[in-house]
């Protein structure tokens, strides 16, 4: 089976801060990492490969050196790489992202045959919205399955997924027709250190390159012009005021005032709950 | 293709923009910054420009907005009721929609869930659009989407709420992405740029550590999930409204089937809790956690994890807080060897009352907190157990 999983290069850290003065933003450090909740979706990707046969391809819509994070994919063990590049692509919202994205994976069947299972990671941890993987579903035509932490089985004869999402009261277990896009969870797998023959062998794979003009996609679709969001403000969030009582000296002692507090807070909301 | 532009008129040369590049895609060639294929026109130049000197072309659109008028909640169920974040985001619907001058409305989806729509209206509905059709019974995507599709393409509304719930995120990305217009995650404040209507979303990036302020200003409806417990719960006032109902059909059989629901054991999840008890990297071991557990259920509350102590495999990623797990607004939140990582604290920091337990004095959750020990967090939560066990047993 064909399994194409996305991948997003973010920087490395989200340790990022507004200058007040400047009022630039200000990383901690340069750098620029896979996404972490990515690599889940990669080690999924390849280990439904490794039962199921077939090729995994990493797809990442980026600048040229989110190369870079496809090559990391490639040693995770993917088939084949796809770098979706161009300048047009530039100032994408979640929306011309899903365009993107889907007009390189019909690319890309075109070039190699049927994708059969479409994995993206639950959200990048720069924008954090966990909205392109759905979205691209819906481009698609195909249905998404959001939130997997566990896939239970494939049958690929009868083009179906079995699998569980975790939801906040509980979990769910859903077959879907096949072609679907997962979005997954960080609990679904550990993913793996690259070996060393890995590596090398990574190193012999090519990383492919498409532009705007090898999509079947009008340029008002891409990018910026394509977004229908804009941000127009960032800034710091507001720091919580706080007149806190810190404690100090021997546990038994602190725990003795913290209770206090505790007892005191608790009445206070019996109280308004009552009235 | 768009561009950055530079305004060499108004540039003064001074490089501030090359600095404030986090991609640095922006070096200074001669007197004036050049940018290069690295710009994705994030726009994080503009602002730091002194003189106003770059912008980016945006385009105005060609569609008439005038036609899509008044707010939507998107009213998801829970147990046999609504959801709390159906009510807050009524509320804050009303607040909108009195800058606005317009109606609010709820859409509500279900099997047999006319009694329902009361309480939409007591909490701030004038209408109710109510599909009731057998498929809709459990939510899923395909069809709640499509539902809701055929109502907005019908109703025409200027805005949609849902909640930054898994369910409010799925439909919510169905639907914008079907229609093409913009949808913001994870809003934790909403306003109106009265002179356009605009919908200002505010959502926390890069973990929390940065605001944005998103407008969609060419496409109609906006939409945003909001999250949960941000806003607070509207009073409830005796009023009622309107029931639209929606004609239900579907073309297709759905292609996803839920084969198996299984609640959280335990009944209660954090999101739900008043009272939260959440240890970190600073009870040492997982066995320890038992302690918390144990205050919890002293307190009737449940339990947390900072993202550190569910990768060490402590607890379940079910009770992780945080920007990556979830947020939490309890009546009081005791952090129990948690440094604060802002990643957790944007999780949390809407509880009503903080207690911070933490061997380090300068541990940035002291920052946030009401009240705060230094100290073991073991010990200390050892010890508290004892004594609140005592105080409410006399």
């Amino acid at each position: 089976m064909r399994v194409v999983v996305c991948i997003k290069q973010v920087p490395s850290s989200t340790k990022v801060k507004i200058n007040p003065e400047t009022n630039t933003l200000m990383r901690d450090q340069a750098g620029t990492i896979v996404n972490p909740f990515d690599e889940f979706a990669v080690e999924e990707a390849v280990r439904v490969v490794e039962r199921h046969g077939g090729e995994a391809i990493a797809l990442s819509m980026g600048p040229p050196q989110a190369e870079e994070a496809l090559r990391a994919a490639l040693e995770q063990g993917c088939d084949r790489a796809y770098l979706v590049s161009d300048r047009a692509f530039a100032g994408a919202d979640t929306l011309a992202t899903s365009h993107t994205l889907a007009a390189a994976i019909k690319k890309i069947e075109a070039e190699l045959g049927k994708v059969d299972l479409i994995i993206c990671g639950k959200q990048a941890i720069d924008g954090d919205t966990g909205q392109v993987g759905p979205s691209l579903a819906v481009r698609l035509g195909i249905p998404p399955l959001s939130y997997v932490s566990k896939i239970i089985g494939i049958n690929l004869e009868a083009g179906k997924i079995t699998a569980e999402r975790s939801l906040e009261e509980g979990k769910e277990v859903v077959r879907s027709d096949l072609p679907a896009v997962l979005t997954v969870l960080k609990n679904i797998n550990i993913p793996r250190y690259p070996s060393l023959l890995a590596k090398r062998k990574a190193k012999q794979k090519s990383v492919d390159k498409l532009g705007l003009k090898d999509l079947d996609l009008p340029e008002e679709k891409t990018g910026l012009k394509g977004s229908p969001t804009w941000v127009v403000r960032i800034f710091t969030p507001e720091a919580r005021s706080s007149k806190a009582q810190i404690y100090t000296g021997e546990p038994s002692h602190t725990a003795r005032l913290l209770a206090d507090r505790i007892m005191e807070i608790k009445c206070k909301g019996k109280g308004e709950a009552d009235g | 293709m768009v561009k950055l532009q530079i305004d060499k008129a108004l540039c003064i040369g001074c490089g501030a923009c090359v600095e404030g590049c986090p991609h640095s895609a922006l070096k200074m060639e001669g007197d004036f910054p050049v940018v290069d294929e690295r710009c994705i026109l994030c726009g994080a130049c503009i602002d730091v420009c002194p003189v106003a000197a770059l912008s980016i072309p945006r385009e105005k659109g060609k569609e008439d907005l005038s036609v899509y008028r008044g707010i939507w909640v998107y009213a998801q169920k829970a147990g046999g009721g609504l959801h709390s974040s159906s009510f807050e985001l009524l509320g804050k619907a009303r607040e909108l929609a009195k800058i606005l001058g317009c109606e609010v409305s709820a859409v509500l989806l279900g099997d047999k869930v006319d009694y329902m729509a009361g309480e939409l209206f007591a909490h701030g509905a004038d209408r109710v659009y109510l599909a009731d059709h057998p498929e809709l019974a459990t939510a899923r995507t395909e069809p709640y989407g499509e539902t809701v599709l055929s109502l907005v393409r019908e109703h025409r509304p200027e805005a949609i709420l849902l909640p930054a719930t898994i369910e409010g995120r799925d439909i919510g990305s169905y639907v914008a992405s079907v229609i093409e217009t913009g949808l913001t995650a994870d809003c934790t404040e909403l306003g109106i740029d009265p002179e356009n209507r605009n919908l200002l979303q505010t959502r926390p990036a890069f973990g929390g550590n940065i605001m944005a302020t998103i407008v969609c200003p060419n496409k109609r409806p906006q939409m945003a999930t909001v999250r949960p417990k941000v806003f607070p719960m509207p009073k409830r006032e005796e009023r009622s409204g309107e029931i639209v109902r929606a004609s239900v059909a579907f073309s297709a059989p759905c292609r996803v089937e839920v084969l198996e629901h299984t609640p959280i054991a335990g009944g209660c999840s954090i999101e739900d809790a008043n009272v939260i008890v959440s240890g970190g990297m600073g009870m040492k071991k997982a066995e320890n956690f038992a302690l918390l557990k144990e205050l919890a259920d002293i307190l009737g509350g449940s339990v947390g994890a900072s993202r550190a102590a569910v990768d060490a495999g402590w607890i379940d990623f079910d009770h992780q807080v945080g920007q990556t797990g979830k947020t939490v607004r309890p009546n009081l939140y005791i952090a129990c060897g948690i440094s604060g990582a802002v990643q957790h604290l944007a999780g949390m920091n809407h509880s009503d009352v903080i207690i911070a337990i933490n061997q380090d004095p300068q541990a940035p959750i002291f920052e946030l907190a009401s009240y705060g020990a230094v100290g073991d967090a073991k010990a200390i939560v050892a010890e508290l157990v004892g004594v609140l066990k005592e105080k409410l047993e006399s």
